[in-house]
């Protein structure tokens, strides 16, 4: 039974800190999101924003080196301290991954029916043999791939780069998990191949309903597909909305400079790109105050460098961590009207 | 007038070799017939999917290996075959930047030292290295103190800077630049995009611009040939090519990119390419294009297109060309 009100997953103040004789690194710091039945929330951040090192905490895949606190609840049930045993049931199962390096990942001496079959039978070996096949065509139909009943015996090698992409994404929803995991999934792949994968995995939510977290550094990506998006920097969340307003109404100076440093392949090359000035701060060596406040032309001495900033409710469902949102919006939007 | 670089017709293949004899059994073709000329002081992007021959362009312009055919000129000279000094002065004139800011610069050299290496090697700035040197950090936006550091010291972007620095010293009139900001973060690789630009400008450099990021080279580029397969399938001038393609593929091509703005995005025009490129040791007869085409005929397969262009500049190798606008002008 799934009440769409109740969060699939629900974390809480979580908090990732590695540390060696060097120092302790915190790359996660204080983060809380939920993620509601069916919806698909964007992770967005640079290299170094924690947005990884958050997907590998909610699948239990840190090393034991990381010191976790906080809280991850899966349908309300913690998932943090569980056993390595209790999570292997958990995941592929109900939480589960897409992996991006297709042809890595799948083995080249077993059909992706054999392969389909064994990722549905591992978390429950009561089907029979031609139920666990029926399930393989089933799942390489909902990854859109044609005449699943031949292909099904084929090998991997038989299939072109973004069928492989597809047969992927058909074994992380073998077991028809609550929650999908999409960590960079397009990456490395060149454009025509990314439409391709992006348009299943649209199709694929709206075929099983399950809820995905699509941890990605792109803004167009997110944009095609996120309900709701999470703006990361130096391990901690700066901004929080339903995809509209963070395009449209951006609230936080780093979400800004995010967009405004993007190139548009639908615009004229106007003139200079915004870019940020500096670089982000290192994980263990992380400034006071706002994390961001050493980049930002919007920071006040005294103000932004100090204490911890708290999170700023500018509608029930966007909120932003930032001191000076009123100056942020009086020059982006008051200056326009 | 004569073009900072040309390309004419360059073709470049390299044998696939298998067995215990290492017999010749297929043959790679990398560049079919490759065409561009680069105006002075303007940048020529050249984008395309993995394996569609950009690498090897790139590398063939600066004479990292040689061309089977073809001609390369720099300022009307061919260069394809130049020896001795004249290869050296053209290795001086054309300087490469690679994408890998991690891979392309020594660990343990100071960055001094590697900015110093080209200037020995051309026997450049005899007297005053050191103040080249400074300058040369300057000209890239990085501080002159840093010369003493190592490259593990700096992060991505600024060891882009560094690799940008090293191609500047031996004052090239020619950079090739592969990829030099895909492995950068947004926010820094908008630094480094606007610090191309800038040097452009000043130093009235001219760019082969190599990239698979379509946003990125219509941002910085004058001009715009897209490959496929060891070909050029369209090229022009860059608000032509992007507001007005006319090869299915470039359509395709940028039908495919992401726009950071999500109503545009969830309700464009969309053409998504079925299967992968073929493989370049077997490619398709006629047009290249034509197994993945929407519009491809039995004429595709027989006769290859050739690259005409028309009155606006825009050159396209397509027998059925037809301008398609893909993103509303706002």
């Amino acid at each position: 039974m799934s009440n769409s009100d109740t969060p699939v997953l629900e974390v809480t103040d979580l908090r990732v800190q590695f540390s060696n004789d060097a120092g302790t690194a915190t790359s996660v710091d204080g983060l809380s999101f939920e993620l509601m039945p069916g919806e698909t929330l964007g992770v967005v951040g640079e290299s170094g924003s924690g947005k990884s090192v958050t997907s590998m905490a909610v699948m239990g895949l840190l090393p034991k080196a990381a010191k976790v606190t906080g809280s991850i609840r899966l349908r309300g049930e913690e998932l943090l301290g569980k056993s390595e045993d209790a999570m292997q049931s958990v995941r592929g199962q109900r939480i589960a991954m897409v992996f991006q390096d297709a042809l890595a990942a799948l083995n080249p001496v077993h059909t992706v029916g054999e392969q389909l079959m064994e990722a549905v039978q591992v978390h429950d070996s009561s089907k029979t043999k031609s139920q666990l096949r029926a399930r393989a065509i089933e799942l390489l139909d909902t990854v859109g791939i044609p005449s699943p009943k031949q292909r099904v015996d084929q090998y991997p090698h038989e299939f072109s780069g973004g069928m492989r992409q597809r047969i992927m994404i058909a074994m992380s929803i073998a077991n028809d998990p609550d929650v999908l995991i999409a960590d960079e999934p397009t990456t490395a792949l060149d454009v025509t191949v990314q439409a391709q994968v992006l348009d299943v995995l649209r199709r694929v939510q709206e075929r099983t309903g399950s809820a995905m977290l699509l941890i990605t550094h792109d803004l167009g990506v997110v944009a095609g597909l996120a309900d709701r998006v999470l703006v990361m920097y130096a391990g901690k969340m700066v901004e929080q909305a339903p995809i509209e307003p963070i395009f449209y109404e951006t609230a936080h100076p780093y979400t800004l400079g995010l967009l405004d440093s993007m190139p548009r392949i639908d615009q004229d090359a106007g003139s200079k790109l915004f870019s940020i000035p500096g670089m982000p701060p290192k994980p263990t060596a992380l400034p006071e105050g706002c994390r961001f406040s050493p980049r930002c032309s919007f920071a006040v001495a005294g103000l932004c460098d100090v204490g911890e900033i708290p999170v700023i409710d500018i509608d029930p469902d966007h909120s932003a961590v930032c001191l000076r949102l009123d100056e942020v919006r009086e020059l982006r939007h008051g200056g326009a009207a | 007038m004569t073009y900072a670089m040309e390309a004419v017709d360059v073709v470049k293949e390299y044998p696939v070799r298998t067995g215990v004899f290492r017999r010749q059994t297929g043959t790679v073709h990398a560049l079919s017939g490759v065409s561009f000329a680069l105006r002075r002081g303007t940048t020529l992007g050249i984008v395309g999917e993995s394996g569609c021959g950009k690498t090897t362009l790139g590398r063939s312009l600066v004479r990292l290996h040689d061309i089977d055919s073809g001609s390369i000129r720099l300022n009307g000279e061919p260069i394809e075959k130049a020896k001795g000094s004249q290869l050296r002065e053209t290795r001086r004139k054309v300087q490469m930047v690679f994408q890998d800011p991690f891979a392309s610069l020594d660990p343990r050299m100071t960055v001094s030292s590697i900015l110093a290496e080209p200037l020995e090697i051309h026997g450049l700035h005899k007297n005053g290295r050191s103040a080249r040197i400074r300058e040369l950090l300057e000209m890239v936006g990085l501080s002159p103190d840093y010369a003493g550091r190592y490259p593990h010291e700096f992060s991505g972007g600024q060891r882009q800077r560094i690799g940008i620095a090293r191609a500047l010293a031996v004052e090239p009139e020619v950079l090739v630049l592969d990829e030099p900001v895909s492995a950068l973060d947004v926010s820094v690789q908008a630094g480094v995009l606007n610090k191309l630009s800038e040097l452009q400008r000043e130093l009235g450099l001219s760019y082969v611009f190599i990239a698979h990021d379509l946003s990125v080279v219509r941002h910085l580029s004058d001009d715009v040939a897209v490959m496929y397969l060891g070909r050029i399938a369209e090229s022009a001038p860059v608000n032509e090519l992007f507001s007005r393609p006319r090869h299915p593929y470039t359509q395709a091509l940028l039908s495919a990119v992401p726009i950071p703005d999500p109503r545009l995005e969830r309700s464009r025009e969309r053409i998504v390419l079925q299967g992968d490129v073929p493989s370049p040791v077997n490619p398709p007869s006629g047009c290249r294009f034509r197994t993945r085409c929407w519009k491809a005929t039995e004429h595709c397969a027989g006769v290859t297109p050739q690259l005409i262009s028309d009155e606006s500049g825009d050159a396209v190798a397509c027998h059925y060309p037809e301008v398609r606008e893909l993103f509303t002008t706002p």
